[in-house]
């Protein structure tokens, strides 16, 4: 990868233009493989209780070191402000840093981010230092708001979490590139490496997933078609694409035919 | 011997000593303080007050860490196209 490439957010510098998330693998020793397969080095985590009953088991963070990746909480499965913004806090207090990846979800069944629970829980936990990178909808109003209230990048969904559909709303996400100027990371719904591909071709500044590797028949070789994917995408958008014609163009030269 | 006390603990009951600390209690648990966020009747704890906050009858602990998650961990649906 082009080490210059980099990727920064609020003084955070990232390399990797994929990032994943670290649930639904079968194993903690399938999810370090998958991440490294990946390339990525941001990798989200939920806060959850500590099992307090079986001591033995094991902890995610002894296979993924803090020290070599960026360890981005999210505040997954909060459905309300006051959940989102406790989370968020509960995070920062288990102690990595000031980033939170901000969800609050609007219903169980699409999963879908409650835009306006989103941004009053933004402000707070912007008010209190942290660097809040929300989980939204493919709406460019929203991610203008968010951007607006202090939010240093925007992550909105390809399509509902875990659904594997790909980018529904390409136009809608050219939108939100063309009007906010921070960092667009597409989050949710990506199925396949193509459909990351295109993310990033379409100009996004990188790709955030989870069940598409974890849930794929082969989760580390799926991995890695992700790493390429992300990698050919943002090469072909800084390369610049041809534009869309109806009719052919000869690309052999006229000149010398008999 | 000092009074046992009952405190619940990740939504356990669990019996306790009188006068142990946040601190006392992790480390009983077997529970590294790093990496851990402690929220006691609702407040969260800074991680250095964790030996000076001693626990009383009736205290509500939680102890929380980061597990493996990307979006929307809980009350996922199916994932079927409908």
């Amino acid at each position: 990868m082009d080490a210059n490439d980099r990727l920064t957010i609020a003084g955070h510098e990232f390399r990797s233009r994929l990032w994943v998330g670290t649930g639904k693998y079968k194993d903690f020793a399938e999810t370090k493989k998958a991440i490294e397969a990946s390339g990525a080095d941001v990798v989200t985590v939920a806060v959850r209780r500590v099992n307090i009953t079986d001591r033995s088991k094991e902890n995610l963070l002894d296979y993924i070191d803090p020290k070599k990746y960026t360890i981005l909480p999210n505040t997954a499965g909060c459905y309300t402000v006051e959940d989102a913004v406790r989370y968020a806090r509960l995070a920062r207090a288990a102690g990595i840093s000031d980033l939170v990846k901000l969800e609050v979800l609007g219903d169980e069944k699409t999963l879908f981010p409650d835009t306006a629970g989103l941004i009053e829980a933004a402000k707070i936990l912007i008010k209190e230092g942290f660097i809040v990178l929300p989980y939204t909808n493919d709406d460019p109003i929203v991610a203008k708001k968010l951007v607006d209230i202090g939010c240093p990048a925007v992550m909105p969904l390809a399509a509902p979490i875990g659904s594997g559909l790909g980018i529904r709303n390409p136009y809608n996400l050219k939108i939100i590139m063309e009007t906010v100027k921070v960092p667009i990371i597409v989050d949710a719904g990506v199925g396949t490496a193509s459909d990351a591909a295109l993310a990033m071709e379409y100009g996004a500044d990188a790709v955030l997933m989870n069940t598409a590797i974890a849930g794929a028949q082969h989760p580390i070789a799926m991995a890695e078609a992700m790493k390429y994917a992300v990698y050919a995408g943002r090469l072909a958008y800084k390369a610049g694409r041809i534009p869309r014609k109806l009719y052919a163009t000869a690309s052999s030269p006229i000149e010398g035919m008999l | 011997m000092a009074n046992e006390i009952q405190i619940q603990v990740n939504g356990e009951p669990r019996g306790w000593r009188a006068g142990g600390t946040v601190a006392d209690l992790l480390s009983d648990l077997a529970i590294t303080t790093e990496r851990v966020a402690v929220e006691l009747n609702l407040e969260i704890l800074d991680r250095k007050d964790f030996g000076q906050r001693s626990l009383r009858e009736g205290d509500r602990v939680e102890i929380l860490g980061f597990i493996g998650g990307g979006c929307g961990t809980k009350g996922e649906s199916d994932g079927r196209e409908r």
